[in-house]
């Protein structure tokens, strides 16, 4: 636990990261910032072979969506809905009252048609699906965005709202397995030529509640989830950095997502932690990115 | 005897296929039984025979044929028959 503190203190220290009171609420720093965007560049020089169609949303997604994805089947717990003010006059002075006297004042507010994405891809699905079905070769997206899960932490590795980079692809189950396949290589190459240590191992998501015991056993059974980690709080817990996943038909059912052949289509994708490597980065190879090692520098920098 | 767990797997495993046709080493999975419905399936047994199933029965296989699930509430409530 001490050094888990002390990760966090000595980033809040040196300004890479800046407190805000709330635990997984922090801004960053520009030097921060350009080391997850040199990472992010990274990741599309890797990727570029894939020719991803690129597309980008901000962090929230229609509440319609987010009802039909499912997810509060797994996670009502972890989710952020956005909820607005709608009254009048009369209810704003009440409020304002409310404010004065430090009474609760957000029992007014009323949820708005907007939910905080929890996963980047979340709102891609329905946006493939109503393209009408997929090509020959299926498709592969590139995306980028913050996300929100409601798990305040003390480690500075599990935020609130952070940064997920995923490539999807949907497809057949051949052509998503491959996909899957190729991927956990790649990421492995790419996690060293970062000069970090890492494991890669089968995993489960963190599904809630007593249905969620069965949901870990299942997902870890057929495998259909592994995680690369790196040790960044301590050796014996180490973090998730990147994650490989096959969902199986489960978005293409939801979504009504057809292959070429009008089979039901099968997606995976492989998402990569920006904030969790770079604190990876960070605690492997010092708070000083001018005295990282060379070759981590060339990687993320080039040869400037 | 396995009649309790036929009617729970009717109302909660959304087959394919009706239940009475299937026999007790049938393969549910084949007919139709989705992964959220094997969740679903598991809560309803839990509750209706007052079990809770350990972590080594959360898999697949407990839920593979009505007499695999079977197999299971039994030895969950052999003490109870003991006692």
């Amino acid at each position: 636990m001490d050094q888990q503190a002390s990760l966090l203190d000595k980033l809040f220290a040196t300004g890479l990261l800046v407190e805000t009171g709330v635990q997984g609420l922090y801004g960053r720093s520009g030097v921060f910032e350009d080391v997850i965007a040199r990472f992010d560049a990274l990741v599309s020089r890797l990727g570029a072979f894939q020719k991803a169609e690129v597309l980008r949303f901000p962090p929230a997604m229609p509440r319609a969506w987010f009802e039909r994805s499912g997810y509060l089947k797994s996670f009502p717990n972890l989710a952020g809905t956005v909820h607005a003010f709608c009254g009048n006059d009369q209810d704003h002075a009440a409020l304002l009252e409310c404010v004065a006297a430090g009474d609760d004042w957000t029992g007014g507010q009323k949820a708005t048609d907007i939910v905080l994405t929890p996963a980047a891809c979340y709102p891609l699905y329905p946006v493939i699906a109503r393209r009408g079905a997929l090509p020959e070769g299926g498709v592969t997206f590139d995306l980028q965005s913050y996300c929100f899960r409601r798990e305040p932490s003390s480690e500075p590795t599990r935020q609130q709202l952070f940064r997920m980079r995923e490539y999807v692809r949907s497809g057949t189950p051949e052509q998503v397995q491959a996909f899957r396949e190729e991927w956990m290589d790649l990421g492995q190459k790419l996690i060293a030529m970062v000069g970090l240590p890492f494991t890669v191992d089968v995993a489960n998501d963190p599904f809630f509640g007593r249905a969620g015991r069965m949901m870990k056993m299942t997902q870890r059974e057929q495998a259909l989830k592994f995680e690369l980690l790196v040790p960044v709080n301590s050796e014996e817990n180490p973090t998730a950095c990147l994650s490989f996943n096959y969902h199986q038909d489960h978005f293409g059912k939801t979504w009504g997502i057809e292959t070429a052949d009008g089979a039901v289509a099968h997606t995976a994708c492989v998402g990569f932690g920006l904030e969790r490597v770079a604190l990876a980065l960070f605690r492997h190879h010092g708070l000083d990115v001018t005295e990282w090692p060379a070759p981590v520098r060339e990687a993320l920098w080039g040869t400037e | 005897m396995t009649a309790d767990i036929r009617e729970l797997i009717s109302k909660h495993g959304n087959l394919s296929v009706d239940v009475a046709t299937l026999a007790d080493e049938a393969d549910l999975y084949a007919a139709g039984l989705s992964s959220f419905a094997s969740v679903q399936l598991m809560l309803s047994i839990e509750d209706a025979f007052d079990i809770e199933f350990p972590d080594r029965m959360l898999n697949r296989r407990s839920f593979a044929s009505i007499a695999a699930i079977q197999a299971c509430v039994d030895e969950l409530t052999a003490d109870r028959k003991a006692a």
